[in-house]
């Protein structure tokens, strides 16, 4: 683990940390996009580290969060039906409308928490007497893996697999803020992953329109601490560029074959976000030849739709209008233990990644 | 003792069924396995002498799968009960045990279990001395669960309460976390990885005898962080004081395999559950004598110090990370889920 422990290094934090502190002029806010990002920042104590004056605002990058309700009771009702379904594990307990995955499971559900829907693939083949569904939810992170499970059950034959599909992308979610009349943001820490997948030709035109600086960073500390320093710098210096803090993974043009694989069988569309509403090409759909591998189409449940709990005000929490703790619900009807909302579910949401790691030491 | 002996390859309803394939059952595999003037009596249930403190504890064990790296199911039911008497600063002597088998369990495998609850309770120092086994269909278990209740005389210098702990008390940890729950999920279905991580399952009466035999009323407490792991048992002593608890990150040992499966999976090793370590909390004059002790016997040979009791934050475990931050430490709400990435 010796990569991990170069990057959690507290001289060279300490480092970073007095050259924010000495930078910083004014007050800027700071967006990081990733939910990774917002993990990390909260689980090591950065966000008390960091001088007043640098604010970050925690983005929309949790897929868990972002995940629309009514997709959540579609994937309960295949549940219901008799599918197998089978998902990433911090899916299982946002709550639906009535119920989360892991209740219907309780009530004697068919669900399989799985790491990689390749695995799916297996568990449909080994019962060729029912049908297994992968819950593809996720960015661009997660969207080659389940792009290559519906290539890979294509060629061999395995007809009762398919996936229900919540893919929804970065940069159209960063425009759908930027254009908000209440954006306060001033720089971005880009998300590291996507990027290591996307690669950075995407975020050039975005730098450009709302001339905002975006440092594409990686998820460890020195990783964050030093692609703040990079963001105030451009901030201060009154630039905007895109830069890429996270060279060790994220190459210009990004993961070529995972990109094609994803081109193969996803097409761009219109996508619903959970708190945040309809943005247009903000997500995946899968292409006309692969709506046999599409489980909307082949249960048709696509006909579903489910209203959001009024109390929660996750869509202005993703867009980093108001913070966690601001929220009147938070920590009180809105604990881990009963979430009204998927902020609160996810280890990556804001919410819960407040509740369970700063709490009250929080001030700010 | 073998297949032969019941019959038998499998387990089946007529088991459990209190007749003369019960009686077969236990006669072969039970009594012969854990013979002892207790429940040799083959009473219903075993009449024992008891003079001073008791103390008692229960618990049931579900592990799936039942084998696993490091151990399986009897083992873990004997070292968990027999460690929770532990943890009470008594020193168990006597456990029941009782078994809910579902049918088409393997008699082979039923044998090796006995016979691994045998071996783990000798070097325990416990006997077996009442017990029951129940068959249900096929569906309504899995496999095999097995309850087991502990009782041993509480040791005459234990004062064992969260009540009694202090400002600046010490908080030690007698090894490294997230090995057995690691061990477990390395093995479950669907999400198998390599690796060569075992669970720690151990009994860890004769430590805690040891420390209570030098330290005696310096000791404020014990207790083994096994499911919510250390996360969630710091959280709950703290919620039972007045106090706040001050830990260091970069002191709590973690092995840097369990630490990179921890890392793959997205499981904080905080959360993830240990069966052969304990936390002892203990006045700090005999903070370092304790370690030393710890040190000398091979289940606390990592033993650490990793922080202590405090007036500020009352309640509220604050952890200083390794980059110098501070972050709360709460308990596990429900089973730790993996990050999708």
């Amino acid at each position: 683990m010796k990569y991990l422990s170069e990057y959690r290094n507290l001289e060279a934090t300490k480092q970073y940390l007095d050259l924010i502190e000495k930078t910083a002029t004014q007050t800027w806010n700071i967006m990081e996009i990733c939910g990774g990002q917002t993990h990390g920042l909260v689980k090591n104590g950065i966000i008390n580290l960091l001088p007043e004056n640098v604010r970050m605002i925690h983005g929309p990058g949790c897929p868990v969060c972002v995940t629309p309700l009514n997709l959540i009771d579609k994937a309960i009702e295949l549940l219901e039906k008799g599918v197998i379904v089978c998902s990433f594990g911090d899916m299982v307990r946002v709550p639906g409308s009535k119920k989360s995955l892991l209740e219907a499971k309780a009530n004697g559900g068919d669900l399989r928490i799985l790491y990689s829907p390749l695995e799916a693939v297996n568990i449909a083949k080994q019962n060729p007497d029912k049908e297994v569904v992968f819950f593809a939810v996720g960015f661009e992170t997660t969207a080659p893996a389940n792009a290559l499970s519906v290539l890979h059950a294509k060629k061999e034959n395995v007809t009762n697999y398919s996936i229900l599909v919540s893919h929804v992308l970065v940069p159209p979610a960063m425009e759908g803020i930027l254009d908000d009349e209440l954006c306060t943001i001033d720089a971005f820490l880009g998300a590291g992953h996507v990027c290591a997948i996307m690669g950075m030709k995407e975020y050039y035109p975005l730098v450009e329109k709302y001339k905002i600086p975006i440092v594409i960073t990686g998820f460890e500390p020195l990783d964050l601490v030093q692609g703040i320093y990079m963001a105030l710098l451009q901030l201060e210096k009154g630039e905007y560029k895109l830069e890429n803090q996270y060279s060790r993974v994220v190459k210009e043009e990004g993961n070529v074959e995972a990109k094609k694989m994803m081109e193969a069988v996803f097409e761009i569309a219109d996508r619903e976000w959970r708190g945040i509403g309809s943005i247009p090409d903000s997500g995946y759909r899968l292409k006309k030849e692969f709506l046999d591998f599409d489980a909307e189409t082949k249960f048709k449940i696509s006909s579903i739709t489910t209203p959001e709990n009024s109390a929660c005000i996750a869509g202005q929490i993703l867009k980093g209008i108001k913070k966690p703790h601001q929220c009147e619900q938070f920590g009180k009807a809105c604990t881990p233990s009963n979430p009204l909302g998927a902020p609160m579910v996810s280890s990556e949401g804001a919410c819960a990644a407040y509740y369970h790691f700063s709490n009250d030491l929080i001030t700010s | 003792m073998s297949n032969k002996d019941i019959g038998y390859d499998t387990i089946n309803l007529g088991h459990g069924s209190g007749g003369l394939m019960t009686r077969d059952l236990l006669d072969h595999i039970i009594f012969e396995t854990f013979s002892n003037p207790y429940l040799d009596q083959k009473h219903d249930g075993s009449i024992i002498k008891v003079d001073g403190e008791m103390a008692i504890s229960t618990d049931s064990f579900v592990v799936s799968p039942i084998f696993f790296k490091g151990g399986n199911i009897g083992e873990l039911a004997v070292n968990g009960t027999v460690n929770d008497v532990a943890m009470c600063g008594a020193n168990p002597k006597f456990l029941s045990l009782a078994f809910v088998v579902e049918e088409g369990l393997p008699m082979g495998d039923f044998i090796k279990i006995v016979k691994s609850i045998k071996e783990t309770a000798d070097r325990a120092g416990v006997q077996i001395i009442t017990g029951d086994t129940k068959v249900v269909e096929r569906g309504k278990g899995d496999k095999i669960f097995i309850n087991t209740t502990g009782f041993g005389k509480v040791h005459p210098e234990a004062h064992i309460s969260p009540y009694k702990i202090k400002a600046g008390d010490k908080i030690i940890i007698s090894g490294p976390v997230a090995q057995h729950g690691m061990a477990i999920m390395s093995q479950r279905d669907g999400l198998e990885f390599e690796s060569t991580i075992e669970s720690d399952t151990t009994n860890l009466n004769f430590l805690v005898n040891d420390l209570l035999d030098g330290f005696g009323d310096k000791i404020h407490l014990f207790r083994d962080p096994t499911r919510g792991g250390l996360a969630s048992v710091l959280s709950e002593i703290a919620s039972d004081t007045e106090l706040g608890i001050s830990i260091k990150e970069t002191e709590i040992p973690l092995d840097d395999q369990v630490a990179a499966a921890c890392e793959i999976l997205g499981l904080d090793p905080l959360f993830v559950a240990n069966e052969g370590i304990f936390v002892t909390i203990v006045d700090a004059e005999v903070a370092d004598a304790v370690l030393e002790l710890m040190k000398k016997d091979k289940k606390g040979a990592r033993a650490a110090c990793i922080g202590e009791f405090t007036q500020e934050h009352p309640k509220k475990v604050v952890m200083h990370s390794v980059i110098g931050g501070k972050r709360m430490v709460t308990p596990m709400i429900g089973e730790q889920l993996p990050r999708i990435c």
